[in-house]
C-alpha cells in the first residue's frame, strides 16, 4: 500500500518538492486525512498517517539535505516505511520524562532505553527517534534521531494485541548499544523536545481530520440505520429520543469540524497552533467516543454483531 | 562507419483527436433508494461518480495517446454543474481538454440517450475527432443506446460493447463482447466504439496529474447553444424497488426438484 500510494504522490503532499514531494501546504494533506478515514480498516488509514504527519514533520523541517535525501525521499516515494519513537513504558504523555539516553561517543551516538507504543514499528525501516542527548532542563536536553531499525541492537520485541485497529503492528522495541552516525542528528542536539511537540501539531491535524470524517460516516450511517429499522410501528428514527440525540451529535460534530477548519487557517497563517490543535485533538478523540458509544446503542442487538460496522467503529 | 537513416514507420492510424464521453453517476457501490413519489431515486446527498464504463472509455483513450495513436484527448459531459468534477476526473487521468454541455439542475434525469446522442454529434461536428469512445452503458438507467445511436446520426461505423480494440492499416479492429460469445468486426475511421468493463484496466488518477488537471480548460455550453432539443421523449410512470426475494425451498432429491419447479409453473 505505501508503494502505491507512493507511486501515486500521496505520501508526499505537504513535502518539499526537491525530495519528490507535491508541495502542497496542510491542507490537502487534512483532507488526504479525512478521505484515508473511509478505508473500512482504521489500522491501515494510521500506518498511512505515520509516514505521512506523524515521523516525517520534523525530518523534513530541520533534517539537513544529506539525511533527507538518505531517508526523506525514499519515505515519500513509498519505498521505506517510517515510525515514531517517542513514548516508553515509563512515560507516554509524560515526554518529558522519557528515559532513552543518546551519548556521543566521537562521530556516533550510542543509544539506550526502549520505546512503547509505536506504530508501523515492525515493518518500519527507519525511527524518528527522541533521546536525552545531554545533561540538563528536561525541555532542553533531548534531541530527534533517525535510527535505521536493522541497526544492530534494535530488537523489536513484540508485537502488541489491542483492542482495535488490528491491521495495524504497534511494537514495543529495545535499543541495546545502539551506533548511528552523527549526521542522523536532525536539526539541533537539545531542541529535541521542541521539534516533537511541533511535530504533534502534525499529527493533531491529521487524527482531527480523519476522527471528523469517522464520525460523518457513523452518524450518516446511524442515521440510516434509524430510519429504516421499525419497532413498535414505527421507525427507530421517528422516536424523539433518537431524532433529538443524533440531532445534538451532528450539533457537536459541526462544532468540532469548525475548529479544525480554524486550526488549519490559522496554521495556513502562520500562527501558532498550539492551542487549538491541541483543543481539536482533545474535543475530537472525546466526541468520537460519545459518538460511537451513542450511535452504537441505537442499532440496538445488531450494533453488538459483526454484521454492521457500527461495532468496528466503536 | 555509416549511419543508416532509419525511417521510423508512424503509427497508420493517423488521428488527430479522440472525443470522449463520461457521465455523472450515483456511485456503484451506494444502496439506492427509491423516491417517496415513486417517479425515480433519491440523489440528493448521495454520493456520485463517474460511470465507471466511461472510466474504462477513456482509459482507452490515454493508451491510445500514449501510443501516439492520437494527438489530443477531448473529453464531454452533459449534466448539472457537478458533472464539471466528473469531467475533472478524466482530466486527471490523462485527457486534455473538456467540454461541459451543462443542463439545469434537477432536469439531468430527464436527459435521455437520445438527448445526448444528438449533443454528442453536435460536437463531433465542432471538434472533428476520428474516433469516439463512449461507456457502453450508464449504469443509472442501463439503456446501452447512447453510442449506437450517435454512430446512426453520424452514420459512422461503431464498436460496440469493446472487449479489445486495435489498430491496423487505418481501421480498428474491435472484439466485441455480445451474447453467443466474442465477436471480431473491422471498422473504418472515423468510428464510435463504446468500451466495456474488460477492455482495460482504469488508472487512478495520480495526485500531481490531479493538481494538473485543475489547469486544463473545460469549455462550457448549453444544449440550447448546439441548437439540441433535450426534451424527453420517453415519459417515467413509477420506480419500485424489485420484488423483496422470499424463502428458498430444500429439496431431498432431482425428481422432486423437476415436480417441485412444474408445480410452480417455472418449467
Amino acid at each position: 500500500i505505501f508503494k502505491l500510494l507512493g507511486d501515486a504522490g500521496y505520501l508526499g503532499i505537504s513535502k518539499p518538492v526537491e525530495y519528490g514531494g507535491m508541495g502542497l501546504d496542510i491542507s490537502f494533506e487534512a483532507v488526504a486525512a479525512e478521505a484515508y478515514s473511509y478505508i473500512a480498516s482504521g489500522g491501515v488509514a494510521m500506518g498511512i498517517g505515520i509516514q505521512c504527519d506523524i515521523a516525517t514533520p520534523a525530518l523534513t523541517k530541520y533534517g539537513s539535505e544529506d539525511l533527507k535525501e538518505m531517508y526523506l525521499r525514499p519515505t515519500i516515494s513509498g519505498d521505506v516505511v517510517a515510525c515514531l519513537g517517542v513514548s516508553e513504558v515509563g512515560g507516554g504523555s509524560d515526554v518529558a520524562a522519557l528515559r532513552t539516553s543518546a551519548r556521543r561517543d566521537g562521530d556516533e551516538w550510542v543509544i539506550n532505553g526502549g520505546k512503547m507504543w509505536t506504530t508501523n514499528g515492525a515493518q518500519a525501516d527507519w525511527m524518528c527517534l527522541l533521546a536525552n542527548s545531554s545533561e540538563g532542563p528536561v525541555h532542553r536536553n533531548k534531541s530527534l534521531f533517525i535510527v535505521p531499525m536493522t541497526t544492530p541492537g534494535v530488537t523489536v520485541h513484540r508485537v502488541i494485541e489491542k483492542m482495535g485497529m488490528h491491521a495495524s503492528d504497534t511494537t514495543e522495541t529495545t535499543f541495546e548499544d545502539v551506533r548511528i552516525p552523527a549526521n542522523h542528528l536532525i536539526g539541533e542536539e537539545g531542541k529535541g523536545f521542541l521539534y516533537q511537540m511541533q511535530q504533534f501539531q502534525n499529527e493533531r491535524i491529521s487524527i482531527g481530520a480523519g476522527v471528523i470524517a469517522a464520525m460523518d460516516q457513523c452518524l450518516e450511517l446511524t442515521i440510516e440505520y434509524t430510519s429504516q429499522r421499525q419497532a413498535f410501528g414505527r421507525s427507530i428514527l421517528d422516536n424523539q429520543y433518537v431524532h433529538y440525540k443524533l440531532a445534538e451529535l451532528q450539533t457537536e460534530l459541526e462544532c468540532t469540524r469548525a475548529l479544525y477548519h480554524k486550526c488549519i487557517d490559522d496554521y495556513l497563517a502562520g500562527e501558532d497552533i498550539t492551542p487549538i490543535a491541541t483543543m481539536l485533538k482533545l474535543k475530537s478523540s472525546r466526541l468520537v467516543r460519545q459518538v460511537t458509544d451513542e450511535c452504537l446503542q441505537f442499532w440496538g442487538g445488531m450494533g453488538y454483531t459483526d454484521d454492521d460496522p457500527i461495532s468496528r467503529m466503536f | 562507419k555509416q549511419w543508416y537513416q532509419r525511417s521510423v514507420r508512424k503509427a497508420v492510424v493517423s488521428t488527430q483527436s479522440t472525443g470522449v464521453g463520461c457521465k455523472r453517476v450515483i456511485d456503484y457501490a451506494v444502496k439506492i433508494r427509491v423516491r417517496p413519489d415513486a417517479l425515480g431515486v433519491v440523489t440528493d446527498g448521495v454520493k456520485h461518480s463517474m460511470n465507471p464504463f466511461d472510466e474504462n472509455a477513456i482509459e482507452e483513450a490515454v493508451r491510445m495517446k500514449q501510443k501516439k495513436l492520437v494527438k489530443e484527448i477531448v473529453v464531454a459531459s452533459c449534466g448539472p454543474t457537478q458533472s464539471q468534477e466528473t469531467i475533472r476526473t478524466a482530466l486527471a487521468m490523462g485527457a486534455d481538454r473538456g467540454i461541459h454541455v451543462e443542463v439545469p439542475k434537477g432536469t439531468e434525469e430527464s436527459l435521455q440517450p437520445l438527448a445526448v446522442a444528438k449533443i454528442f454529434a453536435k460536437l463531433v461536428e465542432k471538434e472533428k475527432p476520428d474516433v469516439v469512445i463512449l461507456g457502453k452503458q450508464a449504469i443509472d438507467d442501463d439503456s446501452n443506446q447512447t453510442t449506437q445511436l450517435l454512430a446512426g446520426i453520424l452514420n459512422w461505423p461503431q464498436g460496440t460493447m469493446a472487449s479489445v480494440v486495435e489498430h491496423s492499416d487505418g481501421k480498428l479492429k474491435i472484439t466485441r463482447e455480445v451474447d453467443g460469445g466474442l465477436e471480431d468486426i473491422s471498422v473504418n475511421l472515423p468510428a464510435v466504439i463504446s468500451a466495456d468493463l474488460r477492455l482495460n484496466e482504469p488508472r487512478y488518477a495520480t495526485l500531481p496529474n490531479i493538481m494538473k488537471a485543475k489547469k486544463k480548460k473545460i469549455e462550457k455550453m448549453s444544449p440550447e447553444d448546439l441548437g439540441v432539443d433535450v426534451s424527453p421523449r420517453i415519459k417515467v410512470l413509477k420506480v419500485v424497488d424489485p420484488p423483496v426475494r422470499e424463502a428458498g425451498d430444500k429439496v431431498p432429491d432431482v425428481a422432486t426438484l423437476m415436480s417441485k419447479l412444474k408445480e410452480k409453473g417455472h418449467i
